[in-house]
């Protein structure tokens, strides 16, 4: 039976240790393993003198590690990765690869797979099998639908590639196996990359910390423009909350960019967070999909941001703040 | 430079979307705009044209309707562009999907030589999140993804900067001609002036169908089996009324259920 093959990925800011991502691709390869009977192997590509993190991996339940090492591999580079694992998947002759959405994934596999002649399923949120062939669940129009998705006929032999969106699986659910499994050396050789990256750096530091704030109140584009923040202040001070945005307001300018939501911002877990006019894209809501209580309001009751809320008023935010200011002063 | 821009006409932000009857594609009976960050992609060859010199190209792939697209595009500084109408047909029908898209784009480019591609990180609508990447395989230049800035660097050069994961960031430099994916808020995005709209009625539109190039569905690697409203797996308690029931109702849940205010 030909593998599943999941591509691991070593940490942005710390590569001697794996991104918790490969590990959620790992418990999505093994349930997909099981309706498929295939095998699951992770494939590692590192330094030349690194080493840990495959005798890592094979604690999981895997048939194989295939653990690459290269000069070259020490930093990432989408020629560099592209060409190395164009080689090892042609040699390891996977059904299907498997690889975590993040953002380096986004960079090089596109270009992985149309090289292999083959399809990129992206942002999978869900994977099932129909006769024999996976199928795939994935998020469309900003997640409004979801879409079930397949392979369309491929040429005998060429793998799929499926990406799959973070948090969508568990890294908890990944089996670790009875002994460790075999760590097999596969040698690669690269090319030089076309690219010269320079050293991974953050902007200014962040002046506002809003992982301790107890509660948050969020506001999106719903806010329309930039007058109306004045109504979310005196919401946020009602509350005793500190004010927090989606990407777009920070992008405009209309509120700084330390106090973003989301992907590319912070991650937060208040007790309390008011989502106002936000629609509740994937990239907004893993940054506070944690919180303990979650309020939406938004006048879109389709918007996703419902799918994520305890308490959903559906409603023009321009009526319900003012009214919800006003009950907030009364109950206090 | 000579830069080519891909933009993609998507349903507006706020369109109340419907599935189709095969449930394999949304109603088109709604209004469009072009996808966010092709706008910003615009926006930074325009940049990039007023700094050091140059021609920008507009091209979209769809139906007739997103010859639109081409034409704010226009109207906002692009000096040309080309639709690939894909035909009334396309509309309602499974759509192209990325690797169909960036094979009809290469095909429909070859024989011009772009120092620079830019295209969105993603589309509104289908959202690879791929189109730009495998454009760029297919024309074997080198690429980078989640643009947030990009400037020449020297003699067929340029130097960008790639946003990383958790607000970290990376300058990446190579040769051109090359492939950008441009993020939103790359650049604060202009308004056609009114002069622009005028002058925009001259300017060279060209069409091609996807029969002429050879392109079509038929290349498509994925297959949308159907699409569907995802079921709510929270139970959300939604609370109605008038705006000031629903805020009485609101502050009591969080006082006397949630427990948080
Ligand atoms: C790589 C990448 C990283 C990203 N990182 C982030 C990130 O860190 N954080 C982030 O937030 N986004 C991020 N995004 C962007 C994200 O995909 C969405 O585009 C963004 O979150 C949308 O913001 P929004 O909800 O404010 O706007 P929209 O999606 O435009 O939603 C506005 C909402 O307001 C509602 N509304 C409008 N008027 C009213 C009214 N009068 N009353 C009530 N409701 C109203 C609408 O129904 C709509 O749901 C990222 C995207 C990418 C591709
Ligand atoms: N039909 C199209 N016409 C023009 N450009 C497109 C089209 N589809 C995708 N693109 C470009 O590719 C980017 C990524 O799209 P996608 O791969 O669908 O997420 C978009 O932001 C556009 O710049």
């Amino acid at each position: 039976m030909r593998p599943i093959l999941v591509i691991a990925e070593r940490k942005l800011t710390a590569p001697g240790r794996l991104n918790p991502a490969s590990l959620e691709a790992i418990a999505a390869a093994q349930e997909l393993g099981r309706h498929l009977q295939a095998p699951v192997q992770a494939v590692l590509l590192e330094a030349e003198a690194a080493g840990g993190l495959a005798a890592e991996l094979a604690q999981y339940q895997l048939e194989a590690v295939l653990h690459a090492r290269h000069a070259a591999l020490a930093a990432y580079s989408p020629d560099v990765w592209t060409a190395a694992l164009v080689q090892i998947v042609t040699a390891a002759q996977p059904s299907l690869v498997l690889l975590p959405h993040t953002y380096q994934v986004r960079d090089f596999a596109p270009q992985l797979a149309t090289r292999m002649g083959a399809g990129l399923i992206s942002d999978v949120i869900g994977l099932s099998a129909a006769q024999g062939e996976p199928r795939f669940l994935r998020p469309m129009f900003q997640g409004k639908f979801a879409a079930e998705v397949g392979f369309a006929a491929r040429q005998e032999g060429a793998p799929g590639f499926a990406t799959l969106q973070i948090g969508a699986f568990r890294a908890d659910a990944a089996a670790r196996g009875a002994s460790p499994a075999p760590i097999r050396d596969l040698a690669v050789t690269p090319p030089a990359s076309r690219l010269q990256a320079g050293e991974v750096f953050q902007e200014a530091k962040q002046a506002v910390d809003l992982t301790q704030a107890p509660v948050i109140v969020s506001v999106g584009r719903g806010i329309k423009e930039p007058k109306n923040l004045d109504l979310m202040r005196e919401l946020a001070a009602a509350l005793g909350a500190e004010l927090a945005a989606s990407r777009p307001i920070c992008d405009a300018g209309w509120l700084p960019m330390d106090r973003q939501i989301g992907s590319s911002g912070q991650t937060v877990a208040p007790k309390l967070y008011l989502a106002v006019g936000i629609s509740g894209a994937i990239q907004h809501l893993v940054g506070m999909k944690g919180s303990r209580t979650i309020v939406a309001i938004n006048k879109d009751p389709e918007a996703p941001i419902f799918e994520v809320a305890d308490y959903g008023i559906v409603g023009d935010l321009f009526a319900v703040v003012p009214a919800l200011i006003e009950a907030l002063r009364a109950a206090s | 430079m000579k830069i080519l821009v891909c933009l993609k006409q998507v349903p507006a932000k706020d369109a109340p979307l419907k599935l189709n009857q095969a449930a394999t594609w949304i109603r088109e009976d709604v209004s469009f705009e072009t996808n966010e960050p092709d706008a910003f992609a615009l926006e930074a060859a325009l940049r990039l044209k007023e700094a050091h010199g140059g021609e920008v190209v507009a091209l979209t792939l769809g139906p007739a309707r997103a010859a639109q697209v081409l034409r704010e595009a226009l109207a906002k500084g692009a000096d040309r562009a080309i639709h690939l109408d894909a035909g009334e047909a396309a509309a309602g029908a499974p759509p192209l999907d990325a690797f169909a898209i960036a094979e009809a784009v290469s095909r429909a480019i070859a024989g011009e030589s772009y120092d620079l591609i830019l295209t969105g990180l993603q589309s509104d609508d289908a959202g690879y999140g791929q189109t730009g990447v495998i454009l760029a395989e297919l024309l074997g230049a080198p690429h980078a993804t989640i643009i947030m800035q990009v400037e020449p660097a020297g003699e067929r050069r340029i130097k960008v900067k790639r946003e990383l994961e958790s607000g970290n960031f990376q300058f990446v430099e190579m040769p051109t001609p090359a492939v950008l994916t441009i993020q939103s808020g790359i650049n604060k995005l202009r308004y056609a002036t009114l002069m622009g709209i005028k002058q925009a009625k001259n300017k060279p539109l060209a069409r091609m169908t996807l029969e002429e190039i050879g392109a079509s569905a038929g290349l498509n690697r994925q297959l949308v089996h159907r699409l569907f409203v995802p079921s709510k797996s929270k139970g959300t308690t939604l609370i109605s009324g008038s705006a000031k029931e629903q805020a009485a109702a609101l502050v009591a849940h969080l006082r006397n259920d949630a427990h948080v205010i």
